[in-house]
């Protein structure tokens, strides 16, 4: 009996050995509530990664967090302390992200951040952004304006933590950049009509209107200000980049001028550009299942997410295995040293200060030309 | 500010009011009725722009999926009380109107969606898609605890709201969408320009009044619904269900709030998510109005339009907080000044 307990403890004991050395990686992403238009683009992502990570098995633990804060970083808890994950990923929406970050650094677990967080240095230890920072989009922006000449800038954002981000961004580029930003409007993506912020910018009468919107969000203000006669240019942020937009915006939007990722318009760039291979491959086999024209750029982070762990993860496999502290100590050092990974929107070069890793190869200007993103030449 | 933004603001205020005050009806209407705060009326909104969007591109909205769902789960509800009682008498009626017209209505859409039907058509096509809903969703979520307190049906309106909102995601995809204008149509009214559009939401909106106005006055249903809606065991004992009313008023909002969608749906881009923040500020219009007098609710609404479309020019960063802050000096001055009367007898 008790050589028969012994050979089944053994047994159990070697059929677990293989699973501990799995990977896994606990994702929080809100599918519902009122960032969903996001977070499904996210989450298409992950049917597209392979099921290795460094050559290892991987387990991808998707919650939803419903676009609550709370629940992301009830989610993040979860995830580290149930399910033991060696990395989390999420969330889409700055505030989730935030929150997730902060589990993260107390359980001492590597995080993918896929929003561009602002994060205190105790928090970034643990975490490592993989969007572009809005100063980096935002100055394309800024620059394209100092170039056409633009004096005054007419902002209207949305009313959240994006909005403040865009804004800032763009702040930053104002004095440098020789022009000035004339109104600060706000909206809510559910408002059913933007009269009264446009009729502000147009008696302020700028030489061009920045959006920072996200989604089909951003067409509404476009749409208001074209109604009203405005002529001028219209900048967006990279949030309002998808083909929704457009549908959405109609004729309206035609000669909107906005910053993005290279995996927008991967057909467009020319043969050396550095990542151009990878986002065409990823746009392509993403459009085969999601249907043409359903690129954007919120899966290309959470596919250039799985790129970054995918590099560090056989360094970390060096030290120790998986499921450990250890392990994820080794990951997060590892992480911290990813260098020249060609992801979809740019080439991945961790600064270990910052833990952001994309620069100005990571940004291109599009224009909507008879109904779609085209390449800014 | 000058003369012209305020005239500006002013039109867009009356534009957007007079949706609200659409919806503050349906809800006052629901609220008398049946004593329910019918939170998910909203939903009604996205599903109804939403169709409508997806219509004029020649696709299957999939509410026809809600209400193919929605009209079995009612079904099964009347086949399990017939059964219990063992009265047959009214299931066959009941079941054609919960399985047939439905199924009828589902069909329609399925063989006219990838016809591209003309505007006219998509309009009628979508209200026919959306209007079962209230009474399906009255027979499954409210008919079974009719008796019970208005926290209780206010609890089951939030989980409607949560259950029809979330189907709203599965069927229509997070992204908003935006149908074509009725008419791309500009006026030059002095120096305002009315868009077409805004003249159809306003006159839609009084044209909708009024057929209310002469429904509840001159026919014998909206006799009875109001007769419920003044003394329910009174109107019991003169012979009007209490199913019928709380089913015809919950038709009534259902289609109340489709027509507010697809007058609204070529204005703004509709969320699945929009329609609750559009019916929430039909609440309002309907508190400032004392949640009890018809004339007061379009008042009040008018009134939450205006202060929207101001407040937006003004201080847009607030306005949300500014338009529901506004309730706030309502209920003061409502709880100082009127006894407390016991509504929950019976």
């Amino acid at each position: 009996m008790k050589l028969k307990l012994a050979a089944l403890a053994f047994c159990t004991a070697a059929a677990a050995l293989p699973a501990r050395a799995d990977i896994t990686i606990g994702v929080s992403l809100g599918v519902t509530g009122p960032g969903a238009s996001l977070g499904i683009d996210y989450k298409n992502a992950y049917p597209l990664m392979p099921k290795t990570l460094g050559g290892e098995p991987v387990k991808y633990i998707i919650l939803d967090d419903a676009s609550d804060p709370t629940n992301a970083a009830k989610n993040a808890r979860r995830l580290v302390s149930e399910d033991k994950v060696d990395a989390l990923m999420g969330s889409n929406g700055v505030p989730s992200a935030i929150q997730m970050a902060q589990v993260a650094a107390e359980a001492k677990t590597p995080i993918i951040v896929l929003t561009p967080a602002v994060l205190s240095p105790a928090v970034l230890h643990w975490s490592f952004i993989v969007p572009q920072t809005t100063e980096l989009m935002m100055g394309a922006i800024a620059h394209e304006m100092k170039n056409k000449g633009v004096k005054t800038v007419g902002y209207i954002g949305f009313s959240d933590t994006w909005g403040d981000l865009v804004l800032k961004a763009l702040q930053s580029f104002a004095g440098p950049d020789g022009f000035k930003i004339v109104t600060d409007e706000r909206y809510a993506r559910a408002d059913t009509s933007v009269t009264g912020q446009v009729l502000r910018i147009i008696a302020a009468n700028p030489d061009a209107v920045v959006v920072g919107g996200s989604g089909t969000g951003g067409a509404l203000p476009q749409v208001a200000l074209v109604e009203r006669g405005y002529k001028k240019t219209i900048y967006h942020s990279h949030g309002d980049v998808n083909g929704q937009f457009i549908q959405v915006g109609g004729k309206a939007v035609e000669g909107a001028v906005a910053v993005t990722g290279p995996l927008i318009v991967p057909e467009e760039l020319p043969a050396d550009y550095p990542n151009k291979a990878v986002a065409l491959e990823f746009t392509q086999r993403y459009e085969a299942k999601y249907g043409k024209g359903s690129r954007n750029a919120f899966a290309g982070y959470a596919y250039d997410g799985y790129l970054l762990l995918d590099a560090a993860v056989p360094v970390a496999l060096k030290k120790t295995r998986p499921g450990t502290p250890e392990f994820r100590a080794a990951l997060r050092d590892a992480l911290e040293k990813v260098h020249g990974v060609v992801g979809t929107h740019g080439v991945y070069d961790m600064n270990p200060s910052t833990h952001t890793g994309l620069d100005e190869r990571a940004r291109v200007l599009v224009h909507v030309v008879n109904g779609s993103w085209r390449l800014m030449k | 500010m000058s003369f012209d933004i305020s005239l500006w603001l002013l039109q867009d205020g009356v534009t957007n009011g007079s949706i609200y005050a659409l919806l503050a009806l349906a809800l006052l209407l629901v609220f008398a009725v049946t004593r329910t705060i019918f939170v998910p009326q909203g939903e009604f909104i996205s599903y109804a722009a939403l169709s409508l969007a997806l219509l004029q591109a020649g696709r299957l909205p999939g509410v026809v999926y809600v209400l193919l769902g929605g009209g079995l789960a009612a079904a099964a509800l009347e086949l399990a009380q017939a059964l219990r009682a063992r009265r047959w008498r009214h299931l066959p009626r009941r079941l054609a109107l919960y399985l047939l017209l439905p199924g009828a209505i589902a069909a329609l859409a399925w063989w006219a969606a990838p016809r591209k039907p003309d505007l006219a058509e998509q309009v009628l096509l979508v209200l026919a898609l959306v209007t079962p809903l209230g009474p399906i969703l009255y027979r499954i979520a409210y008919q079974p605890l009719a008796g019970a307190s208005i926290l209780v049906l206010f609890i089951v309106s939030m989980a409607a709201h949560y259950v029809l909102s979330g189907l709203g995601l599965v069927f229509f995809g997070g992204e908003g969408l935006r149908s074509r204008p009725f008419a791309d149509a500009h006026f030059r009214l002095g120096v305002l320009d009315v868009s077409a559009q805004s003249l159809w939401v306003v006159a839609a909106s009084l044209a909708i009044m009024l057929v209310l106005w002469l429904f509840f006055s001159r026919s014998l249903y909206g006799k009875a619904l109001r007769a419920t809606a003044v003394n329910r065991i009174g109107a019991r004992l003169v012979g009007v269900r209490p199913e019928l009313a709380g089913s015809l008023s919950f038709a009534i909002a259902a289609f109340i709030g489709a027509l507010s969608g697809v007058l609204i749906s070529p204005v703004t881009t509709i969320y699945y998510d929009t329609g609750f923040l559009i019916a929430l500020k039909g609440f309002v219009g309907a508190i400032l109005g004392g949640m009890g007098s018809y004339p007061l609710a379009v008042l009040g609404s008018l009134g939450v339009g205006m202060l929207e479309s101001f407040s937006s020019f003004w201080s847009s960063a607030f306005k949300e907080t500014i338009v529901f802050t506004a309730i706030i000096p309502v209920l003061l001055w409502r709880s100082l000044t009127t006894r407390q009367v016991e509504d929950e007898e019976e």
